[in-house]
Parts: C-alpha cells; structure tokens; sequence
C-alpha cells in the first residue's frame, strides 16, 4: 500500500510561542512543531537521536533544538545533529497560511483522528 | 560589496589557528590567501617528538589536511616558487620567489621560528641538522637505520625530546650542553639532577659544561670535537640550541622589529594593515617560543580582523612538561624566584619525587615538579588566576586531593591504562580521549568536551582530563583561560557581561545581545539562561522573566526525568510536615497515579514519574493543601535541611528547627546563579551535615556558627568557618547578605564551592563583616525576594500558561 500524504491542519500559530515548540499526540510518537524567533516553523519527531529526549522541551535557538537532556544540538530544519555528535531526527513538511499552521502526515494517521 | 584580501604568510599553527578563530567570527569578510613553506596542510608542529619516537606518525598530526583550505575557501600557496621573498607596503603586495604579486588589505605575519644553527667549522657537513619539521624527522629517521652515533648539541626540552627519540630508534646518543644543569630554563638544580640521572639509566650519555669546538668529517658528519679535546663518534648532529623569530620579511620590509616582529595588545604590528602572531611576534618584550600563548594570540588577533575590536592579548603564563614517556615532569612561571619569594621544597630522592613551589603575597609564582606531575595543572590553575593560597598552605606540596577535594584528586593519569574509564557520565576511556586529541588536533578542554563528552556532563573528570591533555599535547597544551567566554555566542566572558548588563542599564536578553555583538542573534542554550539570571539579578523589579531563556526544569517547575516525564516536590519549610501535609500528598499521589514516591535528601517527599499535561492539576491540588513550589528543579533556594533540635534532642542547644523554617520564610524561591542549600543543626554533632552545605548554621550554647560553600556532590567539599553570632536575627541578616553577594557576584552555574575556591573566602568576609555594606545586600536581597515570592504553581495552575502543558493537537484519542 503506498500511503498518500494529507496537510493536516495543527492550530494558530500564536498557540506556539516563538523560541517555543507544541506536541502533536500521534500514533507513532510524538511530533514537536517547533516556532523560531522569526517565526519559522519547523516539525520533528519529539525524539532526540541520542536517548530519545523530548526535543520540544528544550531550548530554541535561531533555527537550532537543544536537547533537555544530554544537551545535543538539531538542526530544525534537517533534523541532523550538530556536529561532532551525529544522528537524525525525522523531520515533516510544514506551512503556516493564514496564521494556521499545517503539517503533512500519512493519510492513514489521519484516518486514526477520524 | 568586494571582499578584503587577507594574505597571511605562514602555513604553522598561529597562522591557521587565526584563520579558524577568524572564520568562526566573519566568515564572509575576506578572501583569503596562506603562502606556506612546507609541502604540507598545517600539522601540529608540538607533536613532532611523539613521532620521532615513533608514538605517533605523521598522519596522526594533521591539524588541517588540504581540503579543509578548499572546503573554506581559501587559496593555499606551497611548493616550488611559492616562497614569499618581499612586501611592498607601500603597495600593498607579497611577492613570490618566482615573482609573482598578490595584493592584500590586511597581512598577517606567521612566520614563526628558525632553528639557531651553531656556526661552527663543519656545520655544513652532512648529517649535520635542526630539529623543527617533518623533513628533520625524516632525516633523523633514515640515519637511525643507517648509522649508529647521534650527538645532540643542547640539553634543553627540544634537545632531550630529540635525543629520546633518537635512541629509542636505536642509536647511541650523547647529548651536550653548556651549562651544568639541563632544561635550565625550565628547572632548578635539584630537579635537574633527578632527570639527568633518569636519562642516564635509560642509555643517554651526557657532556655536560661542554663546548663544541669544531665538526669533523669528509662529506658527511663523522666526529664531534670539544673545546678540551673530547672526540665523540657522530654520525648524525642535531643542534638544539634555540628558535629565533623568523622576521627577516618584516625586517625588509621596514617593519619595527626587536627580538622579533613588534606588537601591541591587539596583535598588530607599526604597520596598521599588517597584524603578526606567533613565534615571529614580540608582544611586551617576549617572544614565545611555546604554542599555548598563540591560541590567546589567535583569538585576539581573529577579534580585530573580523572588525569587533575590542580583545586585548596580556601576555601569557606559560608552563612546561617533557614529552619524554615515563618522564614526569612540570616546570611553570618563576621557578627560581627571588628574595621576596618563599619556598616551600618536598624531596624524597628515592622515590624520585620532587616538588618546589614559589610563592610570592600567598600566591603561586611557579612549580618545579619532577616524578609526580600529578597536580601540575592545578598549581597551574591556582597560578593563572592568582588564587591566594594562605588557607591551604599546610597540605598545598600534597595536592588537590588534600584540599577535601574527594573527586578525582591523587589519580595519577600517566599510569592509568587506556581502557580505564575516565569520564563515568558519558562512558570515555582515557585511551577515546588521548586517542581523539590526537587525531582531531584538539588543544583545549572545550575541543576535548566537543568531540568525546568527557567532562560534559557532570564535570567530575574536568581534572582527569586537562592532565589527559597536558600529558599528550606536553607542554604546549591550551589551558583554558582564566578569563573565559560566556559561551561559544560571544568573547565577553561572565564579569563583563555582568558589567555591562549594570553600567548600560540593559534590560532584556535582546539588549544584551546587540550591545555586546552576540555572533548569534538567538544565542544558545548556554547564554540564554545565563543573561535571564543575571538580568533577574540585576532588575528584580523590572525585568520580565523570559520563559523560553529557561532550562526546561524551570520552565515546567519539575525536574525533567529520563523518560520526559517530571518529578513534583512541595516545599516542606525547614522538612516539618503535619498529618494533613501528607494526607494532602498521598491524596494527589493516588490521584494521579504517581508511580513512585521518595524522601529527598533535603527532607522533602518527591513525586516521580508525573506527565506533562497532568502537572497544571498536580500543582492545583497541592497549592490548594497549601503547598508552594520546592524549586527542587531549579537553579535556586532549594532546601533548608534541620535536625530536631533542642525542643526534642537532649543535645540541642537551640530551635534549630524553628530557625531552619524562618531561614526558609526568608529565602524561599531567590533565584541563584546555581543550586543552594542551607542547614541548621542545633549541636555539634551536626545532624543536618551543616558543614556540607552552602550555607550551614551550627547552634552552639554561646549562639551560632556560620559557615559557607560546602559541597556534598560532586566534590565533596566542607564548609569554611565565616563567623560567629548571637542571635537569630544576625544569622538571617547574614544569610540574606551572603546570598546576595553569591548572587550578584558568582557566574552561572557557578556553585558557592568553586565560587570561593575561585574569588577566595577573605575578600567574601571583608564584605560581610562591614556593617553598612552586609546591610545593604541584606535590603537587596530582600527587595529582589519581593518579587521571587511568587508561587509558580499557583501561577499556572489556570488560563494561558496552563495551555502550555497541553499537546497543541491530539491525533490519538
């Protein structure tokens, strides 16, 4: 089965503080929608490659996550750790219009909300 | 815009160090252009020893391999026809020894050092070299298989490193020197005559007070003759008698040189285009002959050509170790003082022991230490920073394990195997860090910290690992400096932030930034939290708390475990609790199905394992029983631990309970720069363990003893006796006056432990115990505590803020 792709709509995106993330509940973990400083929005897997941290409770910095727990540093873009430390979290295409925020998830996820 | 051209002349370990330090800060400012001597990338110059004993080879030495100059842009010259022989200043342009130009804006001089050549009869014979670069150690490579007598002429650190390495490619080699001491420039009489006598049991032969006269032989170098007409067989000469700057380009170039190319603070020459660093340079009369001063040098010479300018380079102390395996061996500073100077001498010529440090106003001037080099970085440290050592004079010869240090102290890292655990946190072996210092070219702690996590996390090993680095790198290993970076965002280190924030009146993060040239406009998880402290500290009433600046534990009022759930602490002032306090406990327990529960060591009940979305009720619940927050999460006031005292204890001699609560009353919810705790016990016997706390009080029947930055973590550190008083309202005033100096004054993170370690304990007192000036931090820190007493439970417990617990989309249910 090829799974297709849906936007699903998140909220406003003044829900999210800037330098701040949200969860989304999901089937297959947690998904964090991360807002910068200039209110780019990101979405990653809330999953730190390292040791599974919950990377939306760690600190925003320009377009980069800092891990709450052992301090990694992501790429919010790319999901790729800094170097020198190395891994990758997943990431999901994001767009905000009219100040709502969307992500694309499976379809089959969104069956689940239904 | 166009870019600026930066020529820089010297492909060696300033030059490149500065490109690095250059590109971290501008990296779009120039384009840049390396002229280099050697065929190579840019290796580490400090490590050609290790390779000539074959510890190492060549590879393992790279610093920057030649992609890195593709991968960064920059245009590396080397080779044939490549050798800057002129500056025109006048026109702005090197020219090449196959004559071609390139203009520049800027120049940068990195020519480093010669090798002195003796010029004796015979020293152009065969055979006959300096030991410098990766062509010497090949040359004394092949005549190791080739020949079999070395002579080695001059027994200082390069000489003797040569001459260990030469015989342990199996020649025989004899070393000469001028004077009758060896390293003289590095050691005293007494730890001299120890090496010496170590090297002569491992097969070197020495000429001590011996001149030579002339090199004999046909084509290649064959007899070595003394001036009193001592004939040494030689196939191979090395002179090691001395580097001299390099500065003939300079010179030509009518740039004001002395001993080496002339400086000021900021590294540039008279020459306003024309910066140099390194060994070429003269910066205040000194030209260093060391690599660890050309990291300080770096960065300020990087500070003004990415136009920040505002870094000034001091000059540096410099210290010293042989990188002779099996040796131990430190030399740093004064080492022969004067007559103002004290010494303190411990010798045991058995055990091959030697240790010889120089104080001046009970402050370290400098180290010999031959045998048990254990503690070398730490008198190095204490040296640096200018730490008075008058309270831990007595056991000071024995080392930072005898200043209750518990840690890691008295582990000597030289006879550790490679696969001992170093740093317990992250899992790194002695042998991943060696290993990764080597191969990555790391210098500092920060480097090491990077790429291995040692000493990231908790910072136990910190210790371990700078001896790690002093061992591998030997003499020229970076230590870090006194004056650290607030973080990788920014030059200014903690204390100019700190006075800038005060003296410019700026009120926000953003503030703070912009005036001081953040190279990230965000900043980073190190900075943020650190600039919201000390804006809190500095405007109590004003400045408005930046939620997203703050580690996660203090954002969610919880300590954030493993599995991203929180744990929950009540505060228990002073640990009394009532029936209906734990009814109240054990009720939200059950509510919320707290799976496990646990008494703290600082006599509060901790709640694991509470989900995120569920805290917002957890706190509801509590600060209805009439609970506040216990910041047990937080870089703040956390406990205030007591015994029972003397309404129960028959040894109590006062309430220590009832001053333990008002302690508590008074302190409650003060943010600090790291975690404190107080204690009171009521007798002696010190049932709360007062005298490991940060600010303990020890009843007595007289009144009370006061006593500060105790540690019972992760260096087991007592208390130092601050003072005695009679009654209960002095030991609040100082309690309050105490915390706010330690707020105001240490650096984030910084805990009271190391920051008297730091700062002393002396100056601490002076302040407390000048009335009007305990006062005033007493009204400072009760006016910011106005605004600290807040419940952040409470707080949250509704509207927006509790909004933020919640997913912002649920999928599942």
């Amino acid at each position: 089965m090829t799974k297709t792709k849906n936007w699903v709509e998140i909220g406003p995106l003044k829900d999210i503080q800037p330098k701040g993330a949200r969860i989304i509940k999901h089937v297959d973990g947690d998904i964090a929608v991360f807002r910068t400083s200039d209110d780019k929005v990101f979405a990653l897997d809330n999953k730190c490659p390292h040791k599974g941290g919950p990377l939306s409770e760690g600190i925003v910095h320009g377009c980069r996550i800092t891990c709450p727990l052992h301090n990694w540093v992501l790429e919010l873009e790319t999901g790729l750790a800094v170097a020198p430390d190395e891994g990758k979290a997943k990431t999901w295409p994001v767009k905000v219009e009219d100040d709502i925020v969307y992500v694309e998830l499976d379809d089959d996820v969104v069956m689940v909300e239904g | 815009m166009k870019k600026q051209k930066l020529v820089i002349i010297g492909n060696g370990m300033a030059g490149m160090r500065t490109i690095e330090e250059l590109l971290d800060r501008a990296p779009d400012l120039y384009d840049i252009t390396v002229f280099g001597d050697e065929p190579y990338g840019n290796y580490n110059r400090i490590l050609l020893s290790p390779v000539l004993a074959g510890e190492k080879t060549v590879d393992e030495i790279m610093l920057n391999d030649e992609s890195w100059y593709s991968d960064n842009d920059i245009t590396l010259r080397h080779g044939e026809g490549k050798r800057v022989v002129e500056i025109r200043r006048n026109r702005k342009v090197v020219i090449t020894n196959d004559g071609s130009e390139e203009p520049y804006d800027r120049l940068l001089i990195a020519t480093g050092s010669k090798p002195f050549m003796l010029p004796l009869p015979g020293a152009d014979l065969q055979g006959v070299i300096a030991f410098r670069d990766i062509k010497d150690v090949d040359t004394m490579l092949a005549a190791s298989k080739k020949y079999k007598s070395a002579v080695v002429i001059g027994g200082g650190l390069l000489g003797l490193e040569a001459a260990n390495g030469l015989m342990k490619n199996g020649m025989s080699v004899t070393v000469i020197h001028l004077l009758d001491s060896l390293m003289e420039m590095q050691l005293d009489d007494a730890a001299a005559d120890m090496l010496k006598k170590s090297l002569i049991e491992r097969g070197l032969k020495f000429e001590m007070k011996a001149s030579t006269k002339e090199l004999i032989g046909k084509k290649r170098v064959e007899t070595v003759l003394l001036d009193d007409g001592t004939r040494l067989d030689a196939d191979l000469v090395v002179m090691a008698v001395g580097i001299r700057p390099n500065i003939e380009l300079a010179q030509k170039a009518g740039i004001h040189c002395e001993r080496g190319i002339v400086v000021d603070d900021t590294m540039l020459t008279f020459d306003p285009s024309v910066h140099a660093v390194g060994e070429c340079a003269q910066h205040r009369g000194i030209a260093y002959g060391l690599v660890a001063p050309l990291f300080e040098q770096a960065k300020v010479c990087a500070n003004h050509l990415a136009q920040k300018a505002f870094a000034t380079y001091k000059g540096s102390t410099t210290s010293t170790k042989l990188k002779v395996t099996g040796i131990n061996l430190f030399s740093a500073g004064d080492f022969k003082g004067n007559e103002d100077c004290e010494e303190i001498v411990l010798e045991d010529k058995k055990a091959g022991i030697y240790k010889k440090i120089i104080l001046q106003d009970d402050k370290i001037k400098g180290a010999v230490l031959y045998g048990d080099t254990i503690d070398g970085a730490w008198y190095f440290q204490l040296m640096r920073e200018e730490s008075d050592v008058s309270e831990i004079r007595r056991t000071l010869m024995f080392g930072q394990s005898h200043v209750g240090d518990s840690g890691t102290g008295g582990i000597d890292i030289m006879s550790m195997s490679d696969d001992m655990e170093i740093c317990g946190c992250n899992g790194v072996s002695k042998g991943d860090i060696s290993y990764a210092i080597s191969s990555k070219g790391l210098f500092t702690l920060d480097d090491v910290r990077a790429h291995t996590k040692a000493s990231s996390s908790c910072g136990t090993c910190t210790g371990l690992v700078e001896q790690i680095l002093m061992a591998t790198l030997g003499s020229d290993y970076s230590a870090s400096p006194s004056e650290k970076a607030l973080c990788k965002c920014t030059e200014h280190s903690h204390d100019r932030v700190r006075s800038a924030i005060t003296s410019n009146e700026l009120k926000t993060i953003p503030d703070v930034m912009k005036f001081l040239d953040w190279k990230n406009p965000d900043g980073c998880a190190s900075c943020r939290p650190a600039l919201n402290y000390y804006l809190l500290c500095a405007w109590p009433m004003e400045y408005k708390d930046d939620g997203q600046s703050r580690f996660i534990n203090e954002r969610a009022h919880g300590n954030i475990q493993k599995d991203g759930t929180y744990s929950v602490v009540p505060r228990m002032f002073g640990g009394l609790c009532t029936a209906d306090d734990l009814r109240a406990i054990a009720d939200v327990s059950d509510r919320y199905s707290v799976p496990e529960m646990k008494v703290t060591g600082g006599q509060r009940i901790d709640l694991f394992g509470v989900k995120k979305e569920d805290l917002p009720d957890v706190w509801s619940d509590l600060s209805e029983a009439g609970f506040v927050s216990g910041h047990a999460y937080g870089k703040a006031m956390r406990t205030c631990k007591t015994c029972a005292g003397a309404n129960w204890c028959r040894f109590g001699t006062k309430d220590s309970t009832g001053l333990g609560v008002k302690i508590e009353e008074l302190s409650w919810g003060s943010w600090m720069p790291h975690k404190f705790k107080f204690a009171v016990s009521g007798c002696p016997r010190n049932c709360a363990e007062a005298t490991i706390k940060d600010f303990g009080v020890v009843c007595v029947d007289s009144g009370y003893e006061l006593h500060v930055g105790g540690n019972g973590g992760i260096k087991v550190r007592v208390t130092d006796f601050m003072t005695k008083v009679e009654t209960e309202e002095e030991v609040l005033e100082w309690a309050g006056a105490f915390c706010q100096h330690y707020r105001e004054d240490a650096h984030y993170l910084e805990r009271t432990a190391p920051w008297i370690e730091r700062i002393g304990l002396a100056p601490i007192k002076e302040k407390l115990e000048d009335d009007k000036v305990r006062k005033e931090l007493y009204e400072r820190f009760i006016i910011s505590q106005k605004a600290a007493q807040i419940d952040p439970w409470k707080a949250r417990t509704s509207g927006k803020l509790k909004k933020e617990f919640m997913p912002i989309k649920d999928l599942v249910s």
